[in-house]
């Protein structure tokens, strides 16, 4: 259970500056839930980097060593096919279905990447349930941070977010 | 006026072009866009039902006519001897190309930051989706014995044989597979936070749960949109090469052969552009029927239709100095069967055919040159169903003329198409419009996050 303060704002601009407020008061950002990727508040939030596209090359490139494994073993080892001298490792010709299903496979581990980085599926969650959390999706911005334990800094942060235009606050636990 | 006093003009910004002043609001975007699916009563929908009517009437001829072929065989066909590839392999290539052509413009314009794709990209990979399925049909009903069509895959099997593996049809199958199930991922992906918004703009608890299934639980936290959005740039980066290798495949199709007219290294790349070309042509048809529809007039502009309709005037002047460049190689590589191919696409059984196709796919683009035109709704969508019945002859072209004219004489013999030909060919639209408007009805037709970024940054 994570006590958050979730400030919400109906323009952007507001919104990321906001974000920058509580950051340099210190305050801990732990998300933010926007309708469009704001990457002005992505940077100040302390995020793990992403490893899709390790990931995927990682995924791409083994498709591909396999199918053109595939190809030696069929056409050199298992079934060598003599026509006209021509050589049994025709690797050019041999390119083209390691390099389509190599970027079919990375395509498929992205994602698979991609929905174990985000969490998901995850059909249910706590901030569902939260009013107006709705319009993070839709057109409004909302700033969540930890919940400061002493109360004057509860204060202080409540103040600090309406006076930078927050349209509602909210505290809730997860 | 001077390029100086050109660009000492203040310009304005990027959505002030993109988007009109009505539609510039995070809420206007999405009351826009999710209008169709959630406040049906505003429309009337009778537009959509005599589509859907017609396009059904179609799809049904076409579900008919694969039977028939399926249960008589290809030569229901107008196929013969000479010409044994005929409107099966033509419509093939031509609903690949538009296939190719969405995930094309969708990957291509994000890399090169062309904030205009937000309005367009989702029913352009819609496309690509409804295309290259279709695509793939012709092939295996083309087949003699499609019932074997699965030998084109490396199982193992009692009699110990493999896939061709240097046999541009064996490329062209993994290119395809690959291709589809690609752009089902790369759509799918960039689908995600619009059926979120679906999910929470909904009224009814049915409709919550079936967007809200396939929202996956997006939350739009800034960890989900940073690996969106890595993931999303580099697919369009697998995606470019990934289009460019599958259609320049179907241009080996026919360029590994021996056959006068097709043995040619320019058909990769020629392939490539009108791939390009129809799939712009057939994207702006889409964005018209799209706009009108759904009275989307706020969200995909005139100025869509203008830098869409001159990037269809680039393409078309490279399609014509491709098809003078294989003139040119034709008399200039000396050839007898060249030269006597090239004189019989001027001149021969097909020539009104060559001439139209001339004039669809070079002549009548240029009216793009004017502003005026390119201004124009009405003039656009005329001109790129011109263009995209100028690139369904050449395709048709391609494939009659070098099998109609090859080396022997004696087996010079023209395709007539059959009754069966023509209701294959037309049925297949009727089924990609059908496919097309059941997508409108259940998925927002224009890519909603990316819109709202647009508009959002003019807004700041």
């Amino acid at each position: 259970m994570a006590a958050l303060l979730l400030a919400q704002f109906a323009e952007s601009t507001r919104f990321v500056e906001a974000a920058r407020r509580a950051k340099s008061a210190d305050y801990r950002l732990v998300d933010a839930y926007t309708p469009f990727p704001v990457e002005a508040v992505h940077e100040l939030l302390d995020q793990r980097r992403s490893h899709i596209r390790v990931a995927m090359f990682i995924g791409g490139v083994a498709m591909a060593a396999a199918a053109y494994g595939l190809e030696y073993f069929s056409a050199v080892i298992n079934y060598p096919y003599n026509s006209g001298g021509r050589p049994l490792d025709a690797w050019p010709a041999f390119m083209l279905v390691p390099f389509a299903t190599g970027i079919l496979m990375a395509a498929i581990v992205g994602f698979a990447t991609f929905l174990f980085e985000c969490g998901l599926p995850r059909l249910h969650d706590a901030l569902f349930a939260v009013e107006g959390f709705e319009h993070a999706s839709q057109d409004q911005f909302i700033l969540a941070l930890e919940r400061p334990r002493q109360d004057d800094e509860l204060h202080r942060a409540l103040d600090l977010f309406r006076g930078a235009g927050a349209v509602a606050i909210r505290e809730v636990d997860t | 006026m001077s390029i100086a006093a050109i660009h000492s003009q203040p310009m304005p910004p990027e959505a002030e072009r993109w988007t009109l002043p009505h539609a510039r609001s995070l809420d206007a975007v999405n009351a826009l866009v999710t209008a169709p699916l959630y406040e049906r009563g505003l429309w009337s929908w009778k537009a959509w039902w005599i589509a859907a009517a017609v396009s059904g009437a179609m799809t049904l001829g076409f579900l008919i006519a694969v039977y028939v072929v399926l249960t008589r065989g290809v030569g229901v066909w107008g196929l013969n001897t000479s010409s044994v590839w005929g409107f099966a392999i033509a419509d093939y290539v031509w609903w690949i190309g538009i296939g190719n052509a969405g995930t094309l413009i969708s990957s291509m314009l994000l890399l090169m930051r062309q904030k205009w794709r937000a309005s367009t990209n989702r029913f352009a990979e819609a496309m690509t989706l409804f295309a290259a399925t279709i695509a793939g049909i012709f092939p295996i009903i083309h087949l003699g014995r499609p019932m074997y069509f699965y030998w084109l895959t490396p199982y193992p099997n009692t009699m110990t044989v493999w896939p061709q593996w240097r046999s541009a049809l064996i490329w062209d199958f993994w290119a395809i597979l690959s291709y589809i199930l690609f752009s089902i991922i790369f759509w799918y992906v960039g689908l995600i936070p619009d059926l979120a918004t679906m999910r929470d703009r909904a009224r009814s608890k049915f409709a919550a749960t079936i967007y809200g299934a396939f929202a996956l639980g997006w939350r739009g936290s800034a960890r989900h949109w940073q690996a969106y959005e890595t993931l999303h740039l580099a697919l369009a980066c697998l995606g470019v090469p990934l289009v460019v290798s599958l259609h320049s495949v179907v241009g080996m199709d026919f360029a590994a052969s021996l056959m006068p007219g097709w043995q040619e290294t320019i058909f990769p790349p020629y392939f490539v552009v009108g791939a390009m070309y129809s799939g712009f042509a057939m994207v702006v048809c889409l964005a018209a029927m799209v706009r009108w529809g759904f009275r989307l007039q706020g969200l995909i502009t005139v100025a869509h239709f203008d830098v869409m309709a001159k990037v269809m005037l680039m393409a078309s002047i490279v399609m014509g100095l491709s098809y003078a460049t294989e003139w040119f190689n034709a008399w200039y590589g000396g050839d007898r069967p060249d030269r006597s191919l090239l004189a019989f696409e001027f001149t021969g059984g097909y020539a009104p055919m060559f001439w139209a196709l001339l004039f669809c796919n070079v002549i009548a683009p240029q009216a793009f040159w004017l502003a005026a035109v390119r201004r124009s709704v009405v003039a656009v969508v005329a001109i790129s169903v011109i263009i995209n019945i100028g690139m369904w002859l050449e395709r048709i072209l391609i494939v009659w003329n070098t099998l109609s004219h090859g080396y022997l004489p004696s087996m010079w013999r023209l395709f007539l198409p059959t009754m069966w030909d023509w209701i294959t060919t037309v049925g297949s639209l009727g089924l990609f419009v059908l496919m097309f408007l059941i997508f409108v009805r259940l998925v927002p037709a224009v890519s909603m996050h990316e819109v709202r970024k647009l508009v959002d940054e003019e807004g700041s």
